[in-house]
């Protein structure tokens, strides 16, 4: 049976926050009397976890999926609810729940900026109470995995982006956690970096049974990591659960790109009462039902002059960025 | 907590910060003629003070040198471990980098108290001993156990003083997010320490004993330097940095429950 590694039950997270008016009277009155209010950014939410998945927590900006991934490692308190990340209350901040999790954020980063990585990579280590011949292993086994062996001696100022990234994903490593945490990991990398980092992950998750929460803009990396997505909506959960089902739900058809032999094979066929999306002399472009393909296609080739065809699948970020506004999924 | 751990990550702290600093070996040379300047333009405006007057609310050269002497230490100290440290919560706060500091099994305020080392202020704790040492010649103090005893624990209690001052305006950032006025005011009444206290208004003195006890930062280790220190004042400044110590401490985990970290 696997195990449910995080628990969250009824939580929710409500912050004070201060709204200003602009221009210079806004300012001054802002200054001196600030009207606060109680924005509840996360609404009554459950869901479990279970040991080694890989979740993508998917959702518009302020839509709360890093203020979940924050409570869940014990940075935010949360305002009600009940939760248990490996059999810790996280916000306790316990030393070994620390020991356990790992929180690795695209757009800040631990590093020493004027030392090389391996400074950073040891003084974490005394920190976990790792050896130093253990740490010394650990660093060579992740760094030949990351292929950074060459960057961990330059000061880390000097590195490009992607070696930064993966020199903190390194730092955030050494103590081999259960359940990492990644908020928007791949921010800013080339498509190279982006593929090589979640390559990484791949084999760092198969390797180690490790959980592993992820929130992420690039569809890419929710589509090659995660089999489960927990879609947010101004801080309610809208979807959980397999990310194939809820691309077949929300984009029940394909795009289907006819080569017609002649001009008026596709002429007829873009009269025959199927939805044209585009239409280029012998080519057209029709949209027909995932479940109808076989029987369409069938009738197609039988009733008109067909040279090639083509199936296209709509692009997945246009299809979750129409669900990331929607309320109910 | 585990003292062998948390001296072997001091370590690592101290040399992984000096590291940083010294890749900047321009910036390291300007801060330690600074601080060389600084010392000799703080005595030489003692020496103006004095040019009149024989003393100064009961104080004679001689003896303010002793303040002054304390004071260059506090303030080396003060660059060397408060100012790169307590001045980088803000930055924490603002930013949201406190995130990694309480992500890790180690306790917090040890790791942002005293992470980073400016080697610029081991220069004035040198300089301020020297004067201290010179000092206790032209005042023919009379070095014994009793009087080592009781000058470093009352150094040592200013420190712990200063600190949690500093440390407790720090925290507040977590709620106002910006406190670096408030640092800059406390800096700016250390530099009042600099002077004795007998030499202020009954008013002023009441202020630096009580509200801000910069008295208790310099004066009464000056006056344990020249034996003229009563033990109830010795006592007292035992107590008054203990208890500012544990204010400090008990304000940062209270304070660490209204953390909402930095948005990404």
């Amino acid at each position: 049976m696997v195990e449910s590694i995080i628990q969250v039950a009824n939580l929710s997270k409500s912050f004070d926050i201060s709204s200003k008016k602009p221009g210079l009277k806004g300012t001054l009155r802002h200054f001196f009397k600030r009207e606060t209010k109680s924005v509840e950014v996360i609404k009554n939410i459950n869901f479990e976890i279970n040991k080694g998945e890989i979740v993508g927590f998917l959702g518009a900006n302020g839509a709360g999926k890093t203020t979940i991934l924050k409570i869940l490692c014990g940075l935010i308190y949360p305002s009600q609810g009940e939760l248990s990340v490996a059999g810790y209350l996280p916000y306790k901040r316990r030393s070994n729940f620390l020991k356990n999790i790992t929180l690795i954020m695209g757009q800040k980063q631990q590093l020493i900026w004027d030392l090389p990585p391996i400074e950073s990579f040891y003084l974490n280590a005394a920190i976990y109470d790792i050896e130093k011949f253990e740490a010394k292993k650990r660093i060579k086994k992740l760094s030949d995995m990351l292929e950074i062996e060459k960057e961990l001696y330059i000061p880390v100022r000097k590195l490009s982006l992607g070696q930064r990234m993966k020199s903190e994903l390194l730092a955030a490593l050494i103590h081999k956690p259960n359940i990492l945490f990644l908020d928007e990991p791949t921010l800013g990398l080339d498509i190279n970096a982006q593929r090589n980092l979640r390559k990484f992950l791949q084999i760092y998750n198969r390797e180690t049974d490790a959980t592993i929460c992820l929130t992420s803009h690039y569809m890419k990396d929710i589509t090659s990591l995660c089999k489960r997505v927990i879609c947010v909506h101004e801080g309610c959960i809208t979807y959980d659960g397999k990310l194939d089902k809820l691309l077949k739900k929300i984009s029940p058809v394909k795009d289907i790109l006819i080569i017609c032999k002649t001009d008026k094979d596709a002429k007829e066929l873009s009269k025959s009462g199927y939805i044209i999306k585009n239409k280029n002399q012998k080519e057209v472009t029709i949209t027909i039902k995932k479940d109808t393909i076989k029987s369409t296609l069938n009738k197609i080739f039988k009733s008109y002059g067909i040279e090639d065809i083509f199936i296209n699948e709509p692009p997945v970020d246009e299809i979750i960025g129409n669900i990331l506004v929607k309320e109910k999924v | 907590m585990n003292i062998k751990k948390y001296l072997k990550i001091y370590s690592i702290f101290s040399y992984t910060s000096l590291a940083s600093e010294l890749e900047y070996k321009t910036n390291v040379i300007i801060d330690f003629v600074t601080a060389i300047l600084s010392l000799v333009g703080s005595i030489f405006l003692l020496t103006i003070f004095f040019q009149n007057t024989d003393n100064i609310g009961g104080w004679r050269f001689e003896q303010a040198l002793i303040i002054q002497g304390i004071y260059t230490i506090l303030n080396g100290i003060t660059n060397t471990w408060f100012n790169p440290n307590l001045t980088e919560i803000v930055k924490h706060i603002r930013e949201g980098t406190l995130d990694f500091v309480l992500l890790k099994p180690i306790d917090s305020q040890f790791f942002i108290s005293l992470k980073k080392i400016a080697p610029s202020g081991f220069l004035e704790i040198i300089l301020g001993f020297a004067l201290l040492f010179y000092c206790i010649g032209i005042n023919q103090i009379n070095i014994n156990i009793e009087f080592l005893l009781l000058s470093l624990s009352t150094l040592l209690c200013s420190i712990v003083i200063l600190y949690s001052l500093w440390f407790l305006i720090s925290t507040t950032t977590i709620w106002f997010v910006k406190t670096w006025n408030a640092t800059e005011v406390l800096r700016s009444f250390l530099y009042i320490g600099r002077f004795p206290l007998n030499s202020f208004s009954f008013s002023l003195r009441i202020f630096f004993s009580i509200f801000v006890p910069i008295a208790f930062i310099t004066t009464i280790p000056s006056e344990v330097f020249l034996g003229t220190a009563q033990i109830w004042e010795i006592l007292l400044e035992l107590i008054v940095s203990g208890i500012f110590f544990i204010v400090s401490r008990r304000f940062w985990l209270f304070a660490l429950k209204y953390y909402t970290s930095a948005s990404s």
